[in-house]
């Protein structure tokens, strides 16, 4: 390991313009003839569109047009899809409504679009967005999911009956479940509430349509975590542009945390109105618009058993989910509920019968999709909070009960598709165990209870799936697209490197970790090595960031296209040495022959390549390859962690005391933005678990939470300080051996946490976010 | 934000004519709540007349036993003052709670006395301590001002020059914040002083501030948080939202107050 190779804690590159305000947003961006987008949006859950008068408004000052659904219509613009088909348990395919980029016809929640004005500022589009008569007839709405499933309750799209999207099933038969259940020892019997998050990525997103009128070709700046299926999608599904004739650039991203994988009306209707007004036009969120129309994520109610046998391991689990998709079907909504989700929900026990069933249904609220973790987080809540429920009521500890349940060989074959490659769950119980201290938690509950204080431990052993994915067996299970990823090294004839990846960093630190596997290879210092991304018209096609996937798949296509670079320039300095190229080295950025003191400097070669002056004979100029790498299989990074806190049973406040997290992440880069991650995740995990929680008005489908006035994010004082280990066994299946550490924290920490609350007052019975006042109340109905 | 006209007022009389000349003007000082409303459009005046410049509002003065607090003072000069913490810790405190570093130095103790939000800090001091709220008119007392939910005994276009009050004997502060907003779910300011035992409260009411007559009773006749300890505060008054019931805040308003009376 060199300074900046693998392994080493690099300072990261890319902050240094993040924290000088240098960087380079998409509403940084200003181009010639800019112009600005307002949408008027729905202030009904759930109404019919009669008519949109626009008279007043266009002879507002500045207004250079305003734009409808039915023009959109008119000008053979799709309407938005959802990419993964799922087939209900009768074999019929989900019951996709349509979700129009403008409403011309019908709204189906808070915030729906149903007009765009395009005006010479911001201010000027707002006023006369302002002016923009929609005349509605409002309809009953319906906000919750168990509710909206029931009869006699409004319906939104024609297409799904009831509400109801999909009826899905996984595992091992339903009889077989309920015939072990029956047979148990003992029954854990749970409703788990998965609460609705709101994404909140610091940037808002943004979107900059540029029409080429003599090229016809567009322009689109977007704050995307994958330009390139952007651009698929938009060119495929919505017919804004063939692919050739539409660039997508994702610049600087601030932040996404799923909510940027998808496709929104709003980049849409911007390209569009580009070309329709003849001017380029730019739109930002503001944060309340945010809160509206960024894809929520979680929302799920869960029905759960999970049996027992006298010796305490486990039998069955059966697993009921509802899972609320708000007005439409968002871009991947469909998959998270299901293979993100029901996979997972072996854990790392070794369960012999698994039965889940999920249906998805619509409500008049924001659509929902992935949110860091996406499926794994809701899995791991469900599992982890019933662990430790059941332990209580066996009246065993937690520990022992995981530890007897525990997979202890691999590969393992879960009853839900998964097969686990690699794992070792005692090393990380153990190790999360000893750096709490947990044997000496007794005492210190008790010096606790003597300052008023409930004092409590919990854990929460998590284990996701990441790296997705491989493209044939998600293509098997509905996938619109393969979850491949692809790079490609240029090399420079000074020797300095290029790498362009599929990838897309939006504060994952990209340039800085995927910079360190080519200076770990060549020796190059980590300044000459420069990292492209986000930018259609420079990188070929990708799957971008999400997913945990941009270490196991997107550096493995990396470490592809190095390896052919390798193999190419080992031939060149074998040639300029006269030696084998089999005795060639990579040593201290040179190319040696192995044993002798013959060596030619890297740079060296790279002229060499692109002199072509003296090269083995029929080889190619140029020193750059690329390549395409497609994951064999999921990765499965696990852990363990335990969460102490102390309850203040007047007011019912949770103070973290202490927060520990064991992680196996397989192989690691760079720990220090590996930790960086785990601190984030667990951030964020804490903010679900004691703070926030998306709330509409039942009746009115209002957004009550929209704003931090009533939507409370996680800020420092409200978090510990996080002590972070691992215990890692590499991947066996990429060739760095890498797992994935991205959403890791934000899924294992939610249970912990609320384990540990949960054990200070006494009560199971707490749902998230655990407000002081949930506490306060759960803890006085325990006594 | 609709456009606006600035003006930077140079005086009390300036402020007064700026306003008298405007279509529908207002007052601002800090600016941390109207402005906001007015970036989300729910305000639109026409003017806004800056207050935050004019000397004879700015400032606090301790003479003898009398506290005086200039109505521009932002929450930080209070939070710090060496002359008030010697006063009455307990107002320095509550300023040091409000908001976050940025409120604390741009908003103003008048600002918030005349927005009088029910969840704001201060009204529950300036009743507590039995303030007196010096106008360009006329002196209100606390228990006068604070009308209801934003609504004060101030007049169109009358200004809050500053407040006083006298030292107290004792005094605290304790407040739960809102997890999201940090504004008061519930707060509670006690004193004990030249006229009594006197208890405010914020955050909780329905009615906004208001002062809790069961724990005043009970505290003058015994200054102890145990005297507290059978006093119960009806929730049938108090706000109910997506943070916190009516219930639970009654029993913040108990808690509170007991920390209060133990830190007093």
């Amino acid at each position: 390991m060199g300074v900046d190779g693998i392994g080493a804690r690099v300072a990261r590159k890319e902050d240094k313009r993040f924290l000088t305000g240098k960087g380079r947003y998409t509403d940084d961006m200003v181009v010639p003839g800019m112009k600005h987008a307002v949408f008027v949006r729905s202030p009904h859950a759930h109404a019919k569109i009669k008519s949109i008068d626009t008279s007043a408004a266009e002879n507002m000052p500045g207004v250079i047009g305003i734009l409808n659904g039915q023009q959109m219509q008119a000008d053979g613009i799709g309407n938005l899809i959802c990419g993964w088909m799922i087939h209900s348990k009768d074999g019929s395919p989900m019951k996709m409504g349509a979700w129009r980029p403008l409403a011309h016809e019908t709204v189906r929640y808070v915030g729906d679009a149903v007009a765009v004005v395009v005006a010479d500022s911001v201010g000027e589009a707002r006023d006369a967005a302002e002016q923009v008569a929609v005349e509605y007839e409002e309809l009953p709405a319906v906000t919750d999911a168990v509710t909206a499933l029931q009869s006699g309750q409004p319906q939104l799209h024609p297409e799904a009956s009831g509400n109801l999207i999909y009826d899905w099933a996984i595992g091992t038969s339903e009889a077989d479940t309920d015939a072990a259940i029956a047979a148990a020892a003992h029954v854990t019997e749970m409703k788990i509430l998965n609460n609705r998050l709101a994404p909140n990525p610091m940037e808002p997103r943004a979107a900059l349509g540029i029409y080429d009128s003599a090229e016809d070709h567009y322009t689109c700046y977007t704050t995307s975590q994958n330009p390139h299926v952007a651009r698929l999608v938009m060119s495929a599904f919505y017919n804004v542009a063939p692919e050739n004739k539409l660039r997508v650039i994702a610049p600087d991203v601030g932040g996404g945390f799923g909510s940027k994988i998808f496709i929104y009306p709003e980049e849409i209707v911007c390209l569009w109105a580009s070309k329709r007004t003849g001017v380029p036009v730019k739109w930002a969120a503001d944060r309340t618009e945010a809160f509206l129309t960024d894809a929520h994520g979680r929302d799920h109610v869960s029905a759960v058993k999970m049996a027992f046998d006298k010796d305490n391991r486990i039998t069955a689990l059966k697993v009921d989910t509802i899972a609320n998709f708000g007005a439409y079907m968002s871009l991947f909504s469909s998959a998270v509920p299901t293979y993100l989700y029901a996979t997972l929900l072996s854990g790392q026990y070794d369960i012999p019968a698994i039965h889940a069933n999920v249906r998805a249904v619509y409500t008049n609220t924001s659509p929902v999709d992935a949110y860091r973790g996406a499926g794994r987080p809701e899995a791991t809540y469900l599992i982890e909070r019933t662990m430790e429920t059941a332990a209580r009521e066996l009246g065993v500890s937690p520990a022992e009960l995981r530890r007897k349940n525990f997979i202890r060989s691999f590969p393992h074959q879960t009853p839900v598709i998964m097969n686990y490659d690699a794992g070792d769950y005692e090393a990380s119980l153990e190790a999360a165990m000893k750096q709490a201290d947990w044997a000496g938690f007794a005492g210190r509950k008790a010096e606790a209870e003597k300052r008023g204080k409930k004092r409590g431990i919990g854990m929460s052993c998590y284990i996701e799936a990441c790296g997705i994915a491989p493209s044939a067996a998600v293509g098997s299970l509905g996938a619109g697209v393969g979850l491949w990823e692809s790079a490609e090294v240029r090399v420079n004839a000074v020797g300095t490197v290029e790498v362009l990846t599929g990838s897309h960093s939006h504060g994952q630190g990209h340039e800085t970790t995927f910079a360190q596997l080519v200076s770990d290879r060549f020796g190059v210092p980590i300044d000459n090595v420069s990292i492209v991304h986000g930018d259609t018209d420079k990188v070929q096609m990708g799957m971008g960031t999400y997913g945990s996937r941009s270490g196991a798949v997107g550096m493995s296509a990396i470490v592809k296209a190095l390896d052919k670079v390798e193999a190419k320039a080992k031939k060149i300095a074998a040639h300029l040495m006269e030696a084998d190229e089999s005795d060639i080295v990579i040593e201290n950025g040179e190319l040696k022959v192995a044993g002798t003191d013959k060596s030619v400097p890297w740079f060296q070669v790279a002229l060499a390549a692109y002199t072509a002056h003296n090269l083995p004979a029929g080889m190619e100029p140029g020193l750059k390859e690329g390549a395409f790498y497609d994951p064999s299989n999921f990765t499965f990074p696990a852990g363990c962690y335990i969460c102490e806190v102390e309850v203040d049973p007047d007011t019912g406040k949770t103070e973290i005391i202490q927060f520990v997290a064991a992680d196996d992440f397989g192989n690691i880069i760079n720990p220090m933005i590996v930790e960086g991650q785990v601190h984030g995740g667990i951030a964020q995990g804490i903010g679900q678990a004691l703070l926030e929680g998306v709330h509409y008005d039942p009746q009115t489908g209002q957004l009550l939470t929209a704003s931090y006035m009533d939507y409370a994010m996680p800020r420092a004082d409200d978090l510990p300080s996080f002590q972070v280990s691992h215990q890692n066994t590499p991947c066996p299946n990429n060739p760095l051996g890498i797992k994935g550490c991205g959403e890791a924290g934000a899924i294992g920490s939610p249970p912990a946490l609320m384990n540990a609350i949960t054990d200070a007052i006494g009560n199971n019975d707490l749902t998230m976010p655990a407000t002081p006042q949930k506490v306060w109340a759960a803890a006085h109905a325990a006594h | 934000m609709y456009a606006t006209n600035y003006h930077r007022a140079s005086s009390v009389a300036d402020a007064v004519r700026l306003k008298g000349a405007s279509d529908d003007g207002k007052y601002v000082s800090g600016g941390m709540t109207l402005i906001p409303t007015m970036k989300q459009r729910l305000a639109a005046p026409t003017d806004l007349i800056d207050l935050r410049h004019v000397p004879e509002m700015k400032g606090i003065s301790v003479s003898g036993d009398t506290v005086r607090i200039g109505a521009g003072t932002t929450h930080a000069e209070v939070a710090t003052s060496a002359d008030l913490k010697a006063a009455c810790p307990a107002l320095a405190h509550l300023a040091s709670l409000i908001g976050d570093p940025h409120v604390r130095h741009m908003g103003t103790i008048g600002g918030s006395i005349a927005n009088n939000d029910p969840a704001a800090d201060y009204p529950s001091a300036m009743l507590a301590l039995g303030a007196t709220i010096e106008t360009d008119k006329r002196k209100i007392s606390a228990d006068d001002f604070f009308t209801g939910l934003f609504e004060t005994a101030l007049e169109e276009g009358e200004i809050i020059v500053a407040v006083s009050f006298s030292k107290p004997d004792k005094a605290a502060y304790c407040k739960f914040p809102n997890p999201a907003s940090r504004y008061a779910m519930a707060g509670v300011f006690v004193t004990k002083g030249g006229g009594g035992v006197r208890v405010g409260v914020t955050g909780a009411g329905s009615n906004g501030v208001f002062r809790h007559a069961a724990m005043e009773k009970a505290l003058s006749a015994n200054f102890s948080s145990g005297a507290l300890a059978n006093v119960t505060t009806d929730p049938s008054d108090l706000l109910s939202d997506i943070h916190g019931s009516a219930e639970y805040r009654a029993n913040l308003v108990n808690v509170m107050a007991k920390r209060a009376v133990a830190a007093a």
